[in-house]
């Protein structure tokens, strides 16, 4: 991948594409969970483009950082980014979730790129936390992100990881929160209330970070002082709309596991043009 | 009187020559690490050792983790909340990512003795047997423990190394191990008793007593449970006129099941259950549990000679 960092500008416009792609593939696909993927867009794109050291041509080099997407279900959006940064051809976007693909209905090995497979929720910050240890027991400099959704946070293997992250002072490792307040049954706070959500991650030893996840300026500094944190791991809280970048999405739960049919789809996609 | 040893002492000896070799090989325990012995290598091995603490599906997911950077897991914690309590994260994490990690329970099987039921792990074998990738050995003794722990650090992929927590006597005279092939300990075509773990040696009991009553029987060791020596099973199913399985395990889905499924499909022979049906465990002394439960060698010997002709 080449250093150059992105504009915010670019970064906007590589954002917008993402959530095109976002689209067409589950358009296609006839399946598959629009709401989370539009909403982590923005934190994902800032993260591949601008901050992640990898290089496509080896997913497996021993140094590059790893991303781990643990809300598994917003694949759409990591495969599209995939794509966009040289792990496979974009054309096969278009095979998500048919029979045989590389592109699984939630994260495989399969897919270049991706690290571990995910999509029983819950498990990624263990994995992470798993990663951070190697790279500290081999002295490796490599950093550990894993996005995690919000109401994945209901999971108590979370909370196990949580505690163990900040217990071995895991500061190589970065947690990104789509906290976009909703879940498959409706408002976060009226299935299962999370907040005070920082107050908990504060608690339990993290550096927390709480931004606007669709500002990339803040984004971007936000991943900056995460690398700056020693000695305890860091969460960045982004606030996000599920569903971000299409009108009749946003907000609306029925979105979260519901593909666009062909019409809305191209109405999101003139949205998105 | 044969020499007796922990299985749980001699994997964690076994851990610390393995981990001298080879400096890939990272340990995890949830705080159980001086029942499962793991405490040797945390001993040995510091900065290769991690406690997690009471919380088991982390371990697991973060063993997937530290397997995706190249490193060779081995964790441990008792068998219940290995195999049960952290399922999940065993199949996604581990199984189905095929990663290099290998979870030695110990405290399984009924003779946990008097810590009682939700201790005693008589489902374990069934829960890892349905997951894709996974290898499984139930060894029976001291000895073949160690040879279970090295098969599994030298065979890439994730295993599930079944344990008990008392000791076991030593089984002499058995061939070498090897990964997926059963071991015939004595020879003789009337009857085949087919055992793992613990079982191998109320068998071979059993296997005596019979002789002593004219009934030759064929004891074969079936301690890797997957990959299953498929052709072990069948010569026994052709060779001899029924068989007897014998585990410290649930009857449903475990070792008896999988020679029932081989039997059946190839070379179809009665095939007699000694298991725990229906029951969950107790409390008591490990022999009196092996009694009340029908795990003895006499039950094994009762059960061959109601079913000879």
């Amino acid at each position: 991948m080449d250093n150059r960092q992105l504009s915010i500008k670019e970064l906007e416009a590589k954002a917008k594409e993402t959530r095109r792609l976002i689209i067409e593939m589950l358009a296609k696909a006839g399946s598959g969970h629009p709401g989370g993927s539009l909403s982590a867009t923005d934190l994902v794109v800032a993260l591949y483009f601008n901050i992640l050291r990898f290089n496509p041509k080896d997913p497996q080099w021993p140094d590059r950082d790893r991303f781990h997407m643990s809300k598994g279900h917003c694949c759409p959006l990591w495969y599209a980014v995939l794509a966009q940064t040289g792990y496979f051809p974009k054309e096969e976007l278009m095979t998500l979730r048919q029979l045989g693909s590389k592109l699984q209905g939630h994260p495989a090995r399969s897919t270049p790129g991706v690290e571990s497979a995910s999509g029983s929720l819950g498990q990624g910050l263990s994995v992470g936390l798993g990663m951070a240890l190697a790279a500290k027991m081999d002295k490796k400099d490599y950093r550990v992100y894993v996005l995690m959704g919000d109401g994945e946070t209901q999971e108590g293997n979370i909370w196990e990881a949580a505690m163990a992250c900040s217990h071995f002072s895991c500061d190589n490792l970065c947690a990104i929160l789509d906290f976009n307040g909703c879940q498959i049954d409706g408002r976060c706070e009226d299935i299962m209330g999370l907040e005070p959500l920082a107050a908990k991650w504060q608690a339990f030893g993290w550096h927390v970070i709480e931004i606007d996840g669709h500002d990339m300026r803040q984004i971007l500094s936000a991943y900056e002082q995460a690398k700056t944190v020693k000695s305890k791991p860091t969460i960045i809280i982004g606030r996000t709309v599920k569903g971000k970048g299409v009108s009749f999405m946003e907000g609306v739960i029925g979105f979260h596991g519901k593909a666009p049919t062909k019409e809305e789809a191209e109405k999101a996609l003139k949205e998105l043009a | 009187m044969a020499e007796q040893l922990y299985q749980r002492d001699v994997y964690g000896q076994t851990l610390v020559k393995l981990g001298e070799l080879d400096k890939d090989i990272v340990v995890l325990d949830a705080d159980l690490s001086s029942s499962t012995r793991t405490n040797l290598f945390a001993k040995q091995f510091p900065e290769r050792f991690f406690n997690f603490g009471v919380a088991e599906q982390n371990m697991m997911a973060a063993a997937a983790g530290l397997a995706s950077c190249g490193k060779k897991v081995f964790l441990s914690t008792f068998a219940v909340f290995a195999a049960g309590r952290a399922w999940d994260q065993i199949r996604v994490s581990i199984g189905y990512n095929n990663f290099n990690v290998k979870i030695v329970a110990t405290h399984a099987g009924i003779t946990v003795g008097p810590d009682g039921a939700s201790h005693q792990a008589l489902e374990d074998i069934a829960l890892m047997r349905v997951l894709a990738n996974m290898n499984i050995i139930v060894p029976c003794d001291g000895p073949q423990t160690a040879d279970a722990v090295i098969a599994a650090a030298e065979t890439p992929g994730p295993f599930y190394i079944r344990l008990g927590r008392s000791k076991v006597p030593t089984i002499e005279n058995k061939d070498g191990f090897k990964l997926g092939k059963a071991q015939v300990i004595s020879e003789g075509n009337d009857v085949t008793i087919i055992a793992c773990g613990i079982m191998v040696f109320e068998a071979l009991l059993a296997v005596k007593n019979l002789a002593q009553k004219g009934i030759k029987a064929r004891l074969v060791n079936v301690h890797t449970i997957w990959p299953l020596d498929k052709e072990a099973i069948l010569k026994a199913a052709k060779e001899t006129k029924f068989l007897v399985v014998c585990e410290e395990h649930n009857v449903i889905g475990g070792l008896a099941s999988s020679v029932g499924e081989v039997v059946a499909g190839n070379c179809p022979k009665k095939v007699i259950h000694l298991g725990v049906r229906n029951r969950f465990g107790q409390s008591g002394e490990p022999q009196d549990l092996l009694k009340e439960y029908n795990l003895t060698s006499l039950d094994i010997e009762k059960a061959v000679l109601s079913n000879i002709s």
